[in-house]
C-alpha cells in the first residue's frame, strides 16, 4: 500500500491538470449546504435524490469506478483517511459487490481532478455518503459487467455469476475476465437504484475485519503522511504570527530575518507573514528570531468568566429543537441540573502541514483537510484564481478529530506558493501555533429539568443548551487565518446553525427515549469570543452527557437502576437490544456498587439519533485523597448497521472511549485576556499510558445487509457520561461540570 | 532527611549501641500501648479533621507513605541506602497492617518519640524531631484525619537492613543524642502570620528535614538552621540571606512557589520539592501564605529588592567560552530556553532566573538537566524531557558550564564533573 | 560542517549546522520518514528513536552530540517485506489509527525489550508514559508490546521473513 501512496503522491504530481478522468463538470455544480459530512461545507448539490449516499450528487458510475483491460480496477471516493480506517472499508465495500479480491483495488481518495466531491470527511458520514454510493456503483458496474457476459454468449444474466477473482462465469464453463467485459462497456451511465447487492450470506469480504492496508507503510516508516511529502526544490515555510489567534507580534527586525544566511524570503501580503528557507532548521531558528519580540493583542479580549458566566452574556438565537405535551400523571419529584464543557483542543499529535506549488498559472496544494474541495475554494478566492486553476489533493495527515489547523495552513501554503512561483512550499505549523491558532471544540452549558411520577415514569423533560457554532468550516477565503491577514481581507462568515437532525450545537439534544413532554430549545450564539469549529462528535458530547446524566441523577431520586430507567423509556428495539448487549457482557446486574471508592455508570446514545447506537459502562476506583480515577474496566456495544469491518469499528470505539476520557476527565483550553495560555502538552495536558483503564472491550452487533451507520463518533458522549455516572455512583457526588479532574474530585470529596 | 539523614542516623544509632550503658537500655525499652477499637468517624468533630487536613497537607505525608502507584497512605515507598531498605508503612486505620488499632496517645508517642505502638523504635526518616514542636491539638487533629481515611489492607514490607542495624533498640541512642523536647513559642513584635509560618515550618511542615545540614551522626545542626542540605541527589538550598537567586525573594514570590511550584523570577519546584508544593497546592491559602512569610523572613538580604535586576544573558561570552555546550543548547534547549521561544511569552522562568544556575553548586542544575521534570499523571504542570538518556556525561557538562555562563554572573562551577557523574550514576540505579 | 551520523549500521555523511536537531537531519537529509515532527519540545515522542539503545527524543538532539553513536530508527527494525518483530506484532494487534505516533511508539518499545524482554504491564505503561497518543489506541499499542516480548521469548511464533 505505501508503495501506492509513494507512486500516488507522484502520479498526481505528473498528472495535474490533466483530464484523465473527467466524469463530471466543474461547472455545473452549484455549492449545496449540508451536502456530505453533516457539517457546513460548500458540498456537491443533489441531483439524483433517488440514489443513496453520494450517489444523490455524483449519480455517473465511472465516478467512482474504473475497470481497465487488464482487468485492473481503480474506485475514486471523495471521502478521506483520517485514521479511521476508511480507506480499508472502502476497498472492502467496493470488492464485495464488484466481487472481486480487495487487493485488486486501488482506491483514490479525495482529489479535485479525480474523484467526486462528497463534501466533507466528517460527522460519521463516510460509509453513509462514500460506502453506500460505492457499494451500490460497485453493484452497478457488476450487473452491467453480467449483462455484457450475456450479451456476449448470448444467453440469460441470470445463469451467470461471478467469482470473487474479477471473471464472469456461465453456462459450460464458459468465463471472461472483468477487463475484456468492460472495455466494450461504458461506465458512464447513471446508476441504477434498484442494482442487486450480493446476498450477504455469500459476502466474501465484507463483514471480515481485514487488516488495514495502510498501517504496513506506518510501522515500517514508508512515506505514509502529507508531511513525509518531498518534492524536488521544495522550500521549507513557517508563519509568522504571534502566540495565538488574535495577537500579532510588535516591531520584529523583518529586514534582519530576511537576511540570515539560508533564508531565500520573507513573504508579506498585508498582515500575512512567512519565513522561506532551503533548510527547515534554517526557517525554524528565523522564526525563533521573529518571536523574539512582544506582541499585542489585535482581537477583543479573551473571556475572563467560567464558561456559563461566558455563554450566558452572548445574545442568543432561541431555536426549538422539540417541544411535545402529552397528559401524564402529575410529577413526584423533579431534578434541576446544569452541566457544561470547557473549550477543548483538538490536539493532533501531528501539527498542521501543507505543501503547495504554483506553476504556470495554477496551484497545486496537497492537504490534510478533511474538505479536500473546499480547500479549492478558499484557495481560488484566496488569490483570486479561477477553481479550475486550483488542484487539492488529499494526503493523509495525523489524525484531525475535526476542523483543527488542517484548512488554515493549506491556505497559507498556498498563499506563499502564490507569492513564489516555481518552488514547492512545504509549511508545517508548530505545536504552540496549533495549539494557539487552531479553532477550538466550543465550550458548552445545558440546563435540564426533568421529572418522575410516583410510578417512576419520566413526565416532564426540559432541556436547554447554549452553544457558539460548530461549523466554522471554510468555504471561501473569510473563513481561513490568512483570509484576514491579507491586505484586502475577506469577511469572516457569520456563524449558522446546523439544522435538526444533524444538528450542530443541538447535536443529540433530542432524546431518543420515549418521553411524554419534551420541551427541547437551542440558545444559538453566532458570537464567538474564541475561535471555534467543529469537533469530533461536535454538541453531542455536552448533549449526551446531560441526558444521560439525567437519567441517572432521575434513576437516583427514584431508587431505580439505571439501566432500568433506561429501558423502561426506550422502545427502538436495537437501542434496547445495544443497552441489554452491553450490560451482559459488563455483568450489569452482578456489578460492584458503589461504596466510596468504587462504583459504575453507564451512559447510552444513538450518534445524531441516525447514526451508530453505542452503550458503554465503566467501573471505576476512586482515589479518594488525590482524587484520580482508575477506571477498571469498560465494556461497549455498538450496533453500526452492516458491520463492514468489525475490528475496524472497535479501533474507532476504544479510540473514542479513550479520547472523550481525556476530553471529560482531564482537559480544558485555559487562556488569560490577551492570549491562549495552553499553548503545549504541558500546559494542555492529556492522558497517557499510566492514566489508561485496566481494559477496554467493544462488542459489535452485526446486522447483514442492513445500511452502513456512522460510528466514528458514537462513543464521545456515551464514554463522558458513564465516566461521570461511575463517580457519581462510588462517591455519592454528582460533578456536573468538565473536566471532571482529580483536583474537582478531591475539592468535592474534601476531607471527610 | 532522606536518604543521607537515614544513612547518618543508622550510623549514629550503631555508634550508640558501642555505649551498652544502662541508660540507654532503660529508655530503648518502651512499652507496648493497648490496642483498641478503630474509631468511627462520629468520634471526630468535621472542623478537627479538616483541620488534619491542612496539617497533613503542609507535612506531606502522602509523598514518603504512598508506593509509586499505590493507595494513598498506605505505605510501601521504599528508602533505599547502601545499609539496606527502609520502608514506609501503612497509617490508613487498617487494623492489621495500618494504625487502625492505635489511640490517640499512641499516636502521639509515635509522632514524638518515635516510638510504635507495640513499643519498637522508629527509624528517624520519620521526622520525630520535628513533630515534637506540633501542639496536642494538631496532632489529635492529624489523627483524626488518618483515622477517618479509608483503611487499606497492605502489610509493609520487611526492612532489608544489614544486621545489627535491624536492631531498633539501638535507635534510642540516636534519639538520646538528637531528639530534643522544643517547642516553638511565638516571638513578640512578629506579626499572627510569621509566628503561625514559624510553627508550620518548625514543626510539622519538618522544612529542616531538608534544609537544614546535618552532622556527622545525621542529625540537624543546631547552630545552623536552614543553612542548606542534600536530599535525594538534589540541594534542599539555604533558607536564609546566602541563598543566591537573581532575584530576592518576597513573600508574593515565596508563595507563588510552594503553591503552584512555580515562580517566573525563581524556577519550577524539581526533584523532591516538587511533591512538596503539590502538596501544599492542596493546603489552605492562609497557611500557605503564613509559611510564605516566615520563610522569606528568613532568606531576607541585603540589596536591591524584587524585579530591580536586569537579567544576565552573556550570549557572547559564554559562547566563546563554551563553544560546543553553545551548539548543544542551540539544537537541545533554545526550542524552549532561547530567545523567541514561544515557552518564554507564556510567563514560564527565564534562565536569567532560574536559582539552580546561581547556586554555589550545580548539582541542582545538572540534575534537571539529567532528569528533565517527569509527565506528571495528573495535573497541569511544567515539563521538561531528560537529558540524561541522550547527551554523553562530558556533553551534560558542556551545557551545564555554558548555562553558568551566560545566566549567572558568579564564578564556574568546579565540581560539574564530579555532579554529572553523580546525577547519571543515581539515573541508572533507581 | 560535515558530520558522519551512524544510523541503522551504516555511516552517513550529511553537511549541517552542528545545532541542527537529528529529527530533521534524518528526515531532510537522510529521507527517513519515521522519527515524526510532533512538538520539537520533548513532550509528545512522535520523534522517538534510539540511541545507543536508549529511547530519546530526535527533536532535541542536536547532529553534533552524536559522532560515534548508534542510531536507530524504525526503518531499522524492519521494512514491509522483512518487518521486525515489534512491527509485525503492532500489525498483528492492529495497533495503529492515524498511526501518526505508532513509529516513536515501536522505537520506544523496542528500548525497553532491549532490556527487559519480559516486562510486566506496569512496567510497559510505566516506560511509554513519555509517548502520547491522541486517537485512543494506548490498549493495542500495549496489547502489541506484550504479543512482541512474547515473540521475543519464543512463547509466540515470529513469521519467518521477520528478524
Amino acid at each position: 500500500m505505501t508503495a501506492n501512496t509513494a507512486t500516488q503522491l507522484s502520479r498526481r504530481t505528473f498528472l495535474s491538470g490533466s483530464a484523465l478522468v473527467v466524469a463530471f463538470s466543474l461547472s455545473s455544480r452549484a455549492f449545496g449546504q449540508l451536502a456530505g459530512g453533516g457539517e457546513g461545507s460548500a458540498g456537491p448539490a443533489v441531483v439524483a435524490p433517488h440514489l443513496p449516499g453520494s450517489l444523490k450528487s455524483s449519480p455517473m458510475l465511472d465516478s467512482w469506478i474504473r475497470i481497465d483491460a487488464d482487468g485492473k480496477v481503480t474506485v475514486f471516493t471523495g471521502k478521506v483517511e483520517l485514521g479511521q480506517g476508511i480507506r480499508t472499508a472502502l476497498i472492502q465495500v467496493a470488492a464485495e459487490e464488484l466481487d472481486v479480491p480487495p487487493t485488486a483495488i486501488h482506491l483514490i481518495t479525495a482529489d479535485t481532478v479525480l474523484t467526486p466531491d462528497e463534501g466533507l470527511t466528517a460527522g460519521s458520514h463516510s460509509m453513509q455518503d462514500s460506502g453506500s454510493a460505492i457499494r451500490n456503483a460497485a453493484a452497478n458496474v457488476r450487473m452491467l459487467l453480467v449483462r455484457e457476459a450475456a450479451r456476449t454468449w448470448n444467453v440469460e444474466p441470470a445463469g451467470i455469476d461471478t467469482d470473487g477473482m474479477g471473471n464472469l462465469t456461465g453456462p459450460e464453463g464458459r468465463t471472461l475476465g472483468y477487463g475484456p467485459a468492460a472495455s466494450s462497456l461504458s461506465l458512464h451511465v447513471e446508476a441504477a437504484a434498484d442494482a442487486p447487492l450480493r446476498d450477504p450470506a455469500r459476502y466474501r469480504t465484507m463483514g471480515a475485519s481485514l487488516r488495514r492496508v495502510d498501517i504496513p507503510g506506518k510501522l515500517t516508516g514508508e512515506p505514509a503522511y502529507l508531511q513525509d511529502m518531498r518534492l524536488p526544490g521544495m522550500l521549507h515555510a513557517r508563519m509568522l504570527r504571534g502566540p495565538s489567534f488574535g495577537t500579532r507580534f510588535q516591531s520584529s527586525d523583518i529586514a534582519a530575518i530576511s537576511a540570515l544566511p539560508g533564508v531565500v524570503k520573507v513573504v508579506r501580503q498585508g498582515n500575512f507573514l512567512a519565513v522561506v528557507a532551503e533548510r527547515e532548521w534554517t526557517a525554524i531558528t528565523a522564526l525563533r528570531k521573529f518571536q523574539d519580540a512582544p506582541f499585542v493583542r489585535t482581537a477583543s479580549p479573551l473571556p475572563s468568566g467560567d464558561v456559563a458566566a461566558t455563554l450566558k452574556g452572548l445574545p442568543s438565537r432561541d431555536i426549538g429543537i422539540l417541544d411535545t405535551r402529552n397528559a401524564t400523571a402529575p410529577a413526584a419529584s423533579t431534578v434541576n441540573a446544569r452541566y457544561s464543557r470547557p473549550w477543548l483542543n483538538h490536539g493532533s499529535i501531528g501539527p498542521s502541514c501543507a505543501m503547495a506549488h504554483f506553476q504556470d498559472g495554477a496551484i497545486t496544494v496537497w492537504t490534510h483537510s478533511q474538505g479536500t474541495f473546499d480547500v479549492r475554494r478558499v484557495v481560488a478566492e484566496l488569490v483570486g484564481l479561477p477553481p479550475e486553476k486550483v488542484h487539492a489533493i488529499h494526503v493523509e495527515g495525523s489524525g484531525c478529530y475535526g476542523q483543527n489547523g488542517a484548512d488554515d495552513v493549506a491556505a497559507d501554503a498556498a498563499l506563499i506558493a502564490w507569492d513564489m512561483p516555481g518552488r514547492p512550499i512545504r509549511l508545517q505549523w508548530t505545536r504552540e501555533e496549533e495549539f494557539g491558532w487552531e479553532p477550538l471544540g466550543p465550550g458548552m452549558l445545558t440546563e435540564l429539568e426533568a421529572s418522575l411520577d410516583t410510578d417512576k415514569r419520566i413526565v416532564t423533560w426540559k432541556h436547554e443548551v447554549w452553544s457558539n457554532p460548530h461549523n466554522n468550516r471554510p468555504v471561501g477565503a473569510g473563513g481561513v487565518i490568512a483570509g484576514g491577514e491579507v491586505a484586502k481581507p475577506f469577511p469572516v462568515p457569520e456563524g449558522k446553525p446546523i439544522p435538526m437532525p444533524e444538528g450542530d450545537g443541538s447535536r443529540n439534544s433530542n432524546p431518543l427515549y420515549d418521553l411524554p413532554n419534551m420541551q427541547v430549545t437551542y440558545h444559538f450564539l453566532k458570537d464567538m469570543p474564541l475561535r471555534v469549529s467543529a469537533l469530533r462528535s461536535l454538541g453531542a458530547h455536552l448533549n449526551v452527557f446531560s441526558i444521560e446524566c439525567m437519567f441517572d441523577e432521575l434513576a437516583r431520586a427514584g431508587g431505580v437502576d439505571p439501566l432500568e430507567l433506561r429501558l423502561a423509556h426506550m422502545k427502538d428495539e436495537r437501542a434496547r437490544e445495544v443497552m441489554t448487549t452491553m450490560a451482559g457482557r459488563f455483568g450489569w446486574q452482578s456489578r460492584a456498587r458503589g461504596d466510596g471508592v468504587r462504583g459504575c455508570g453507564m451512559g447510552f446514545a444513538r450518534y445524531k439519533n441516525l447514526g451508530a447506537y453505542c452503550a458503554v459502562a465503566m467501573e471505576v476506583e476512586i482515589d479518594r485523597e488525590t482524587g484520580r480515577v482508575r477506571v477498571r474496566r469498560a465494556v461497549a456495544a455498538v450496533d453500526s448497521g452492516q458491520a463492514v469491518n468489525p475490528d475496524g469499528i472497535r479501533n474507532q470505539i476504544e479510540g473514542g472511549i479513550i479520547q472523550s476520557l481525556s476530553w471529560t476527565s482531564r482537559e480544558e483550553m485555559t487562556f488569560s485576556p490577551d492570549r491562549r495560555t495552553s499553548f503545549d502538552w504541558s500546559a494542555y495536558p492529556i492522558l497517557r499510558f499510566e492514566d489508561m483503564p485496566d481494559t477496554i472491550e467493544v462488542h459489535v452487533l452485526d446486522r447483514p445487509g442492513l445500511p452502513f451507520l456512522g460510528t466514528a463518533e458514537a462513543a464521545q458522549g456515551p464514554t463522558a457520561a458513564a465516566f461521570a455516572n461511575a463517580v457519581a455512583d462510588a462517591t455519592g457526588l454528582r460533578l456536573r461540570d468538565m473536566p471532571l479532574s482529580p483536583e474537582r474530585i478531591k475539592a468535592a470529596l474534601g476531607a471527610i | 532527611m532522606k536518604r543521607r539523614a537515614v544513612l547518618a542516623a543508622l550510623s549514629a544509632a550503631a555508634a550508640a549501641g558501642v555505649l551498652g550503658s544502662l541508660v540507654f537500655l532503660a529508655i530503648a525499652w518502651q512499652t507496648e500501648i493497648p490496642a483498641m477499637a478503630p474509631p468511627k468517624l462520629a468520634d471526630f468533630d468535621a472542623a478537627t479533621i479538616h483541620r488534619g487536613a491542612a496539617l497533613v497537607a503542609i507535612g506531606d505525608c502522602v509523598v514518603c507513605h504512598t508506593a509509586e502507584r499505590g493507595p494513598a497512605f498506605a505505605g510501601g515507598r521504599a528508602l533505599e541506602t547502601p545499609f539496606g531498605t527502609l520502608y514506609a508503612t501503612n497509617i490508613t486505620p487498617d487494623q492489621r497492617t495500618g494504625i487502625g488499632n492505635w489511640s490517640a496517645a499512641a499516636f502521639r508517642r509515635a509522632m514524638r518519640d518515635g516510638v510504635s505502638r507495640d513499643g519498637e523504635h522508629l527509624y528517624p526518616a520519620l521526622p520525630y524531631e520535628h513533630f515534637t514542636r506540633v501542639t496536642d491539638a494538631d496532632l489529635d487533629a492529624i489523627y483524626a484525619f488518618l483515622m477517618t481515611r479509608g483503611p487499606v489492607l497492605q502489610k509493609t514490607p520487611e526492612n532489608r537492613l544489614i544486621p545489627p542495624l535491624g536492631f531498633r533498640p539501638l535507635l534510642a541512642g540516636w534519639k538520646l543524642l538528637f531528639l530534643h523536647e522544643d517547642p516553638v513559642l511565638p516571638v513578640t513584635g512578629q506579626s499572627d502570620e510569621w509566628n503561625r509560618g514559624r510553627y508550620l515550618v518548625e514543626g510539622f511542615g519538618h522544612c529542616g528535614g531538608c534544609h537544614t545540614p546535618r552532622n556527622i551522626a545525621g542529625g540537624e545542626e543546631r547552630g545552623k538552621p536552614f543553612a542548606g542540605g542534600i536530599a535525594e541527589g538534589w540541594d534542599a538550598p539555604p533558607l536564609n540571606a546566602a541563598n543566591r537567586t537573581a532575584h530576592p525573594w518576597t513573600v508574593d514570590a515565596v508563595y507563588r512557589y510552594l503553591r503552584t511550584g512555580m515562580d517566573a523570577e525563581h524556577g519550577i519546584a524539581n526533584g523532591p520539592m516538587g511533591p512538596v508544593a503539590h502538596g501544599l497546592s492542596g493546603a489552605p491559602d492562609d497557611d500557605v501564605r503564613s509559611i510564605a512569610v516566615y520563610v522569606a523572613s528568613l532568606l531576607e538580604r541585603d540589596g536591591p529588592k524584587a524585579g530591580s535586576l536586569p537579567p544576565v544573558d552573556r550570549e557572547v561570552e559564554a559562547t566563546r567560552e563554551h563553544p560546543e555546550g553553545a551548539a548543544l543548547f542551540a539544537g537541545a534547549c533554545a526550542t524552549c530556553h532561547g530567545p523567541g521561544a514561544p515557552m518564554m511569552a507564556q510567563g514560564r522562568p527565564s534562565l536569567s532566573f532560574v536559582s539552580a544556575l546561581q547556586a554555589d553548586h550545580p548539582r541542582n542544575a545538572v540534575q534537571a538537566v539529567v532528569n528533565g521534570l517527569p509527565a506528571a499523571q495528573a495535573g497541569r504542570t511544567a515539563l521538561m524531557p531528560p537529558f540524561g538518556d541522550s547527551l554523553t556525561s562530558s556533553q551534560i557538562g558542556q551545557i551545564t558550564a555554558y548555562l553558568r555562563s551566560r545566566y549567572s554572573e558568579r564564578q564556574p562551577w568546579t565540581a560539574l564533573e564530579d555532579s554529572v557523574e553523580e546525577a547519571l550514576n543515581a539515573k541508572e540505579q533507581p | 560542517m560535515t558530520i558522519i551520523l551512524n544510523v541503522n549500521g551504516a555511516e552517513r555523511r550529511i553537511d549541517a549546522e552542528p545545532a541542527t536537531p537529528l529529527l530533521y537531519a534524518l528526515r531532510n537529509d537522510l529521507g527517513l520518514n519515521g522519527a515524526k515532527y510532533g512538538c520539537g519540545l520533548g513532550q509528545c515522542g512522535a520523534c522517538t528513536v534510539q540511541l545507543d539503545g536508549k529511547a530519546v527524543f530526535s527533536c532535541l538532539l542536536p547532529v553534533a552530540a552524536l559522532e560515534g553513536r548508534r542510531i536507530t530508527t524504525v526503518e531499522g527494525l524492519g521494512t514491509l517485506d522483512k518487518p521486525g518483530v515489534l512491527q509485525q506484532a503492532f500489525e498483528t494487534e492492529q495497533a495503529a489509527q492515524c498511526g501518526y505516533c505508532i513509529a516513536g511508539m515501536i522505537m520506544r518499545a523496542q528500548a525497553l525489550l532491549d532490556r527487559n524482554p519480559s516486562p510486566t504491564e506496569t512496567d510497559i505503561r510505566a516506560h511509554m508514559q513519555p509517548n502520547l497518543c491522541r486517537c485512543g489506541t494506548h490498549m493495542r499499542i500495549l496489547r502489541a508490546v506484550r504479543r512482541a516480548a512474547d515473540m521475543m521469548s519464543g512463547k509466540l511464533a515470529i513469521l519467518e521473513s521477520g528478524q
